[in-house]
């Protein structure tokens, strides 16, 4: 889902950047609030992070013989609300930007908003609409891993799209070229990311169980039932 | 091995299956060439000409490493939270005997 530097035209770079800057600076806010008013939540935000960190550094292979990186960006915004994940995500881009040649500065907008702020969203929606559905954490939880992954390479997709319209069929055809490249790949890392995801919220039903209540993650036990959390 | 474990090792084994059996199933036969990449090489070839390039383009093997680097850094800083969480657990359940089996 990284565009390259230079890769936009100028005004779709500036954009971009325009459209993701009040979700990353809402983050940043949401993330000190976080952190000030609960103290210990910081374990679970480094954790978030990390995970969004480790994921987005590895390339999977795809049954379509290509590789793309895995999003992880799910887990913060199911834990913490999407906006924690604008900031914690573009820090991740800035980072690949800088020292890996991923991604760039002039993408640097279109890609948060693609990877740090639509994919948390998209997640963050699927989590909800399982668990109203009557869905447990860890149903909730692989949906919402799958979505956020999935919903931002569709979101770079059309960003190339918009900029990119093919000469003869326009935006759809140019849509449907650059989500036959993203899209299709990324379905299997999407299903190992959701279960990924599932295996972290696995964790941290045993490990953080005060903390994901506290979170509205998990009701509190009516009580402590003797030897019965296996 | 009760059926937490189970599941565990169930779900652990259907990851590494996901990811492992394409490369399996082609025999070698693809590149895996990154689907950034792709659109890049595309885009070129339609004739469009980036306008910046990256600041600092490390080469083949730097940028590996510091992809290495990155997963290193998300894998112990995750690592030790767990780890940290984990460790809470053994003094909440010296306060409740019966619970023994982890």
């Amino acid at each position: 889902m990284h565009i390259a530097e230079g890769f936009l035209p100028a005004s779709h770079a500036v954009g971009w950047t325009v459209a993701a800057a009040p979700f990353v600076v809402h983050g940043a806010r949401a993330v000190t609030r976080e952190v000030r008013e609960n103290p210990e939540s910081t374990l679970l935000l480094g954790a978030a992070g990390a995970f969004t960190f480790v994921l987005s550094a590895i390339k999977l292979p795809s049954v379509t013989g290509s590789s793309s990186h895995p999003t992880g960006t799910g887990a913060g915004a199911i834990l913490f609300r999407p906006p924690v994940m604008a900031l914690l995500g573009t820090v991740v881009l800035l980072f690949q930007a800088l020292l890996l040649a991923h991604g760039g500065l002039t993408t640097l907008g279109a890609n948060a908003f693609a990877f740090a702020v639509v994919g948390p969203w998209a997640g963050y929606g699927a989590y909800r609409l399982t668990r109203r559905l009557g869905g447990g954490l860890l149903p909730g939880a692989f949906a919402g891993m799958v979505l956020a992954d999935l919903a931002t390479y569709v979101t770079t997709s059309l960003q190339l799209a918009l900029a990119f319209p093919d000469a003869s069929t326009g935006l759809a055809g140019a849509a449907a070229k650059f989500l036959g490249v993203f899209a299709v790949t990324q379905i299997p890392l999407a299903v190992g990311e959701g279960l990924l995801g599932v295996l972290l919220f696995r964790v941290l039903t045993v490990n953080a169980r005060p903390e994901l209540e506290r979170l509205g993650l998990l009701s509190p036990a009516p009580l402590p039932a003797p030897g019965g959390a296996a | 091995m009760n059926r937490r474990s189970l599941a565990t090792a169930l779900i652990v084994v259907a990851v590494v299956a996901l990811f492992a059996i394409p490369l399996l199933l082609d025999g070698g036969t693809s590149e895996y060439g990154g689907t950034d990449a792709a659109v890049a090489e595309d885009l070129e070839a339609q004739g469009y000409t980036p306008w910046l390039d990256s600041l600092f383009n490390p080469a083949g093997e730097v940028e590996s490493g510091l992809f290495a680097l990155q997963a290193a850094i998300g894998g112990g800083v995750l690592g030790y939270v767990l780890g940290r969480l984990r460790g809470r657990r053994p003094a909440q359940e010296a306060a409740t005997p019966g619970d023994a089996a982890a």
